[in-house]
């Protein structure tokens, strides 16, 4: 059947086409993804390999998972839409989830400052000037009670972008659930708890690899018995985008990633089946919608092969690829913000329509600042019309079989492949890290790609065309300087108040945790937050311990 | 452009603050070097007082400082005033980053001698540091 179809291309080629080319030629030489790699004028039936559809795609919410990780997906339920916000201070950022439920937010998110992320109170000299800027400051237990206020923790789930202290940050928010009376069986959220991306590209790093994968391990062992529909890690692609990967880069060292902290936790004797079902990812969605699509797709249906095949995991939700997205930061222009706008549809469209779990939409104004509620609200409506007005949800993988997105969804799948083979040469992910290996790899895509924008062979509407003149825009949203101080004060209070040697005995019973190799960290360390140690002390006790990582600094 | 030799100019480009966002910071470094500066990249998580610390020893003519967490009207003079403090004013300090153009002001006011936000390229960034040499 394909011959005939390659003998009447090669007519078409020879009479129709080469007519069109001789008298227009087309745009340019070659055409190429959002990821550089070439696009072809036209793909056809040869490019699907239709006997292999039952072994490669396959049906949904079955192995290999290409078309989608539920059997009815959004005919089922739609995509938990969940909007990443917070700053300034715990009574601030509550205002504003309040405000996102009433909205029709389905879930939260919450983005934590920097000195939260790197384990340092608002009051640490090296905090000043980022308490409560990119995010919520939280010092203790006692912000934490007041970031949750008047949310029942059984009604919501609950995202925390929060890495190398995530244990803590977990451990506040059970004790907050304690208080609420909300039986820890009942508690839904996500922790992102992915150090080596930290390494890789976030940046929020403390502790070397060892004492980090231990604490990311002892949270699987813990949640596995304690807290069962946590997700205990969210394995995150999105950042190393962010730094410039490509698209296939950012599934590889995602997966690669991934790879490393299932080994880690069949290392210290969790069985596979126990804890693989809560393993979450995060990937980033650029303005490249079939290539976008394409990443997806494949991702699923590697990650269920390795963890089959590599990991010999049984239990099919050990197999799934489930993920949030959130549109691309990055391809955000601060001239012309509104265009912006459509960038965010498109990225969005490419999300859904490659079957993911959760979705943020950035707003318009986030190469410039923190966005505002209107702005948030319009990121959200994006959401909710794609949702219920354009009808790309209303079947499964709707782009599946297109000659096109199977074919980039191969192609992808070789690459990541490829890499993969490459990272286990090395040793795995944490030499690959260590020896700057991965940072090399994204940082020639990133300047490439900067090149590219520089010498006007990849377009971005707004900055190397289509220019104009512009205001600048007003109304940004300020986090109020005053916020630093209001977070000292409330430090001192929560210290006055508390029974200090109660405190004390906490952190000696998590240094001896620490010291031993024996104890999982999590018990001792809820013993800490419900003393109202803060986080600072804490990880001071921990940085003593464990010792600080030192970035490997690649050019 | 312009017709000065970069030779022998030394730039560092810094990351104060603790944001961990080092595309642009890399970026800028790498592509001021390909241009022939000779170019001194510090890492992220800098603290003001190593950032001078670091201009000084290293007797740079420049120091870029790139920033995307919003802490620049806090960690941005601080880096100013420890360069002063140190006698080293004559180092030209330029920034960038995720920068609201109604700071760009006050950076200017307090010393910061040009702002470089999204969008930048390097063509301008040379023209500058040849103009300002």
């Amino acid at each position: 059947m394909s011959e005939p179809i390659d003998q009447a291309k090669q007519r078409w080629e020879q009479s129709t086409l080469e007519r069109t080319l001789g008298r227009f030629p087309e745009r340019r030489e070659q055409f190429t993804t959002g990821s550089d790699t070439p696009v072809d004028r036209l793909y056809l039936p040869a490019d699907l390999d239709e006997q292999a559809y039952l072994e490669k795609i396959g049906f949904p919410g079955e192995y290999p998972f290409t078309r989608g990780v539920q059997p009815t997906m959004y005919r089922g339920r739609l995509w938990t839409m969940r909007q990443y916000a917070g700053f300034g201070t715990a009574l601030e950022s509550n205002l504003r989830y309040r405000y996102l439920l009433e909205q029709g937010q389905t879930g939260l998110s919450v983005a934590f400052d920097l000195p939260t992320q790197i384990g340092y109170d608002s009051d640490d000299p090296i905090a000043a000037g980022e308490v409560g800027k990119v995010g919520v400051a939280i010092d203790s237990l006692a912000d934490m009670e007041l970031l949750f206020d008047g949310i029942p923790l059984d009604m919501v789930s609950t995202s925390m972008t929060i890495n190398a202290p995530a244990a803590i940050l977990l451990a506040m928010y059970l004790a907050v659930a304690e208080q609420q009376n909300v039986p820890r069986s009942e508690l839904r959220g996500t922790i992102q708890n992915d150090i080596l991306k930290e390494y890789i590209a976030r940046g929020t790093y403390i502790f070397p690899p060892e004492p980090s994968m231990r604490l990311i391990t002892d949270t699987f062992a813990y949640c596995t018995a304690e807290v069962p529909e946590w997700n205990t890690i969210s394995i995150s692609g999105y950042h190393i985008r962010e730094a410039g990967s490509d698209a296939a880069q950012e599934m590889a060292f995602t997966l690669a990633d991934g790879i490393e902290y299932v080994r880690a936790a069949i290392a210290v004797g969790l069985d596979v089946d126990d804890f693989a079902r809560r393993l979450s990812f995060f990937f980033n969605s650029h303005n490249d919608l079939f290539e976008e699509v394409a990443k997806y797709r494949a991702g699923r249906r590697i990650w269920a092969r390795i963890m089959k095949e590599r990991f010999g995991a049984g239990d099919p939700r050990s197999m799934m690829l489930r993920f949030h997205t959130q549109t691309g930061g990055a391809t955000l222009t601060a001239q012309q913000p509104d265009n912006n706008i459509v960038r965010v549809a498109i990225q969005a469209l490419a999300a859904v329509l490659g079957g993911t779990q959760s979705l943020h939409t950035n707003s318009r104004e986030e190469a410039l600042s923190l966005p505002t509620e209107e702005s948030v609200r319009l990121a959200l409506r994006t959401q909710q019309i794609i949702a219920h007005e354009s009808g790309v949800a209303e079947t499964i993988d709707p782009l599946a079989g297109s000659y096109y997105v199977e074919a980039l969804t191969d192609r992808i799948e070789r690459e990541v492949l490829s890499y993969l083979d490459r990272i286990d040469e090395l040793g795995g992910m944490i030499p690959a890290i260590t020896q700057g290996y991965v940072q090399r790899e994204i940082q020639e895509a990133a300047y490439r790609r900067q090149k590219d924008i520089e010498n006007g062979r990849r377009v971005v509407v707004g900055v190397n065309a289509h220019r104009s003149e512009e205001p600048s825009p007003t109304g940004l949203l300020r986090v109020d300087p005053a916020v630093a101080q209001t977070q000292r004060e409330r430090i001192a209070d929560v210290r006055s108040r508390r029974d200090q040697q109660e405190v004390e005995r906490s952190l000696r019973e998590l240094r001896a945790a620490a010291r031993s190799q024996e104890t999982n960290l999590m018990p001792p360390i809820l013993s800490a937050v419900k003393s109202y140690a803060t986080l600072g002390e804490m990880c001071r006790v921990l940085r003593d311990e464990f010792g600080e990582y030192r970035e490997t600094i690649v050019l | 452009m312009t017709e000065k030799k970069p030779g022998s100019c030394r730039i560092l480009i810094a990351k104060p603050g603790l944001d961990g966002h080092d595309r642009g910071a890399k970026y800028i470094a790498r592509a001021l070097r390909d241009e022939g500066y000779e170019v001194i990249y510090t890492g992220i998580r800098q603290t003001p007082e190593a950032i001078a610390a670091t201009a000084v020893q290293e007797d740079v003519q420049f120091v870029g400082l790139s920033l995307l967490s919003g802490a620049h009207g806090e960690l941005f003079p601080r880096v100013i005033d420890l360069l002063r403090e140190q006698g080293a004013d004559d180092i030209v300090v330029f920034g960038g980053g995720i920068i609201p153009d109604e700071d760009v002001p006050h950076l200017k006011e307090i010393g910061v001698k040009a702002v470089f936000g999204p969008g930048s390229v390097m063509k301008d960034i040379v023209a500058f540091i040849e103009s300002a040499r």
